[in-house]
């Protein structure tokens, strides 16, 4: 079967588009209800500090599958194969891991809740304006991808232009925030993970079928002009562009299986505040270690179709291919009428749910991190809230213009990982040596981040095409491989300005640091209880984890 | 002289607002539909495009069984809001950060 790689239309018919509103409908609704009557029920599943672990594990994983993984993922797949399961088997689940049994106790006993706040404690002022600054510019840069993404569903479904489809997907986004407010966003972000795995897992089955199971996979793919092996994972040098074999494996086991995914997972404060609103430090660690299980298995439905995708000739002929489109494809040739809609609407979900995150995790940054507390401090609630609204406007209307810059990628996963090489990189890189080192001063801490990202920015641009149009190939670096370079600088360079402007400035005192850096921190403070059975222990259910995930791996070498 | 400042808690499961039950019941109806597609509307492109597997049938009793399981489980083991506990944890985020309401 040949698919037709030209101009990409959805044929959604009625039952699609009620299905569709219906999700909206359940969406908002929740919202609108839980504002008109206060609802202590709503209210303990938003704010309450008892939730079951199980409740947080699902919450945790909702939070982390975004349609930005989804679209990104699924392009990899088509794009390069089996090395994109590295983003999960490596570069994923060995972080959730350390978080759960490292990181989640130090934050649970340290009280901080917030990645601001714990650079405001352990440096200071600067330092805590650096990062607060460099987030927010993030999340605009992120919102950008979420609003591209969303224009191209909005595209392909009526034909409309792409910026104008981008200016209604931003209204339509708009009027979610608006109109849902906090209870519709925590909702739909775990609704939009049931609904996504619904469609995608009859996607994969119909699409493996076709292509003739496995064995048919392989056969097609490797009859197709890959430049590396997309049926196997090691070394990987699709995902990287490396042309050395030793150098690939390096660059995504210390680009991505640490730098980036560290930096990620244990800076990543939305998803740690899932987990952190458990009912105990126990659970609160399991929260995200009973992720993980899901989280092993779910590249089967996303990498999967997109290699499906390219075996069925959705990529076949000459002319540049958007890999964005793996999944749409799919959609178009193999749904009928009524999963089409499940799907549409699952998208359209996820799409609205992480540019809703990203424009909230601005407007908190913004309006409390660096308005109140540095600009403009003092004023009554009321206030902060109509500079919320203002900025949520201002940050909603940049996203479209940073999703202009987006849409240049024909795989936004490379874009992704570029900006988290600039601004997760540095900062986990500061994060890790001021909790273990405690002589760390303030100064190095801002310093540190800024070169860390200065550092990564001249890798990008150095580089072919990290940075789309911006970047200038002085050094032959590409792909994705270009971009867990830029993580390594970053780190490195960090790491590096840190130690040296420590020897030259003053630390502060050991007893403002107590429970930031992990020596000051009394051994009482971290205890593991005990606990009945096995799988109630952090400890042992991580090992668990990691033996799976290494199998995985030489399973599907 | 301490007043004794204990209330009597005042619990009640999470109902319709336990997300679970909203879960299953927006699968539930999904399922619903698309069996009741998978059914009537099994046209011969669906037939083309699916190697003549009704994939609406399918996902729909998937995802109606899906939701069923759910259901059993929110009404099996129910999560129980304590109101009381509720607002002194309120209390408690207020004081440590202003809140934004929505």
């Amino acid at each position: 079967m040949i698919m037709d790689s030209s101009t990409l239309r959805l044929d959604a018919g009625p039952v699609d588009y009620i299905l569709i509103a219906l999700y909206f409908v359940f969406v908002i609704g929740i919202g609108l209800v839980a504002r008109r009557q206060v609802s202590s029920s709503v209210d303990f599943f938003l704010s309450g500090r008892s939730l079951p672990a199980w409740i947080t594990g699902l919450a945790f994983i909702s939070a982390n599958l975004g349609a930005t993984e989804i679209m990104g993922m699924s392009a990899s797949g088509a794009q390069i194969g089996m090395a994109t399961f590295h983003y999960y088997w490596i570069g994923a689940i060995p972080a959730m891991l350390f978080l759960a049994v490292v990181m989640m106790p130090f934050y649970y006993g340290s009280g901080v809740r917030s990645v601001p706040e714990f650079m405001n404690r352990r440096f200071g002022p600067a330092a805590h304006l650096v990062n607060a600054i460099s987030f927010a510019i993030a999340q605009v840069l992120i919102a950008g991808i979420n609003l591209y993404l969303l224009a191209t569903i909005v595209n392909t479904l009526f034909g409309w232009s792409i910026w104008i489809s981008t200016i209604i997907a931003a209204i339509i986004v708009l009027s979610y925030i608006t109109l849902g407010g906090l209870s519709a966003a925590i909702y739909n972000e775990v609704l939009q993970f049931f609904v996504i795995v619904a469609a995608l897992l009859p996607l994969t089955l119909i699409a493996m079928h076709k292509i003739g199971g496995w064995d048919g996979l392989s056969h097609k793919l490797h009859s197709m002009n890959f430049a590396h092996d997309p049926m196997q994972s090691w070394p990987g040098q699709g995902l990287t562009g490396f042309g050395s074999a030793t150098l690939s494996v390096i660059g995504i086991v210390f680009g991505l299986g640490f730098v980036l995914s560290f930096g990620y997972w244990t800076t990543n404060f939305v998803e740690v505040q899932r987990a952190m609103v458990s009912k105990n430090m126990n659970s609160a660690r399991r929260a995200p270690i009973i992720g993980t299980f899901p989280k092993m298995f779910i590249p089967f439905i996303i990498i999967i179709p997109g290699m499906a995708a390219a075996g069925l000739g959705a990529f076949s002929g000459s002319g540049t291919h958007d890999y964005n489109n793996a999944l749409l494809f799919l959609m178009r040739d193999l749904l009928p009428n009524g999963l089409l809609g499940v799907a549409i609407a699952g998208m359209l979900a996820a799409f609205m749910a992480g540019m809703a995150a990203n424009i909230s995790a601005f407007n908190t940054v913004v309006s409390y991190d660096i308005w109140q507390t540095y600009v403009v401090k003092d004023k009554d609630d009321k206030y902060y809230l109509e500079f919320g609204r203002i900025a949520t406007v201002i940050a909603t209307i940049v996203a479209i213009g940073t999703s202009a810059f987006a849409s240049q990628y024909n795989n936004v996963m490379g874009y992704l990982q570029t900006l988290f090489g600039f601004f997760n990189a540095p900062l986990f890189a500061t994060f890790i040596l001021g909790m273990f080192w405690k002589k760390m001063t303030p100064a190095a801490g801002w310093t540190g981040l800024v070169a860390g990202t200065v550092g990564a920015v001249i890798v990008g641009i150095a580089s072919q095409d990290a940075l789309g149009g911006l970047s200038q190939g002085w050094v032959g670096l590409s792909g994705q491989g270009a971009s867990f370079v830029c993580a390594g600088a970053a780190f490195v360079v960090d790491i590096i300005v840190s130690v040296i402007v420590t020897g030259f400035t003053v630390p502060k005192p050991d007893s403002e640091l107590r429970g930031l850096v992990k020596s000051l921190t009394p051994k009482e403070d971290h205890a593991e209880e005990a606990v009945a059975h096995w799988w109630l222990s952090p400890v042992k259910l991580a090992g668990v984890s990691l033996v799976l995930v290494i199998i995985l791996n030489a399973v599907f070498h | 002289m301490t007043a004794d400042t204990t209330t009597a808690p005042r619990k009640h499961t999470a109902g319709i607002f336990d997300v679970r039950n909203i879960i299953a019941v927006l699968m539930g109806i999904y399922g619903v539909v698309l069996i009741v597609m998978g059914v009537v509307n099994f046209s011969d492109t669906d037939k083309a495009k699916a190697d003549d597997i009704n994939l609406n049938l399918w996902s729909g009793l998937g995802m109606l069984i899906f939701a069923i399981l759910m259901a059993l489980w929110a009404y099996l083991r129910p999560i129980v809001v304590d109101e009381v506990q509720l607002e002194r944890d309120k209390a408690a985020a207020e004081m440590e950060r202003p809140s934004t309401s929505d």
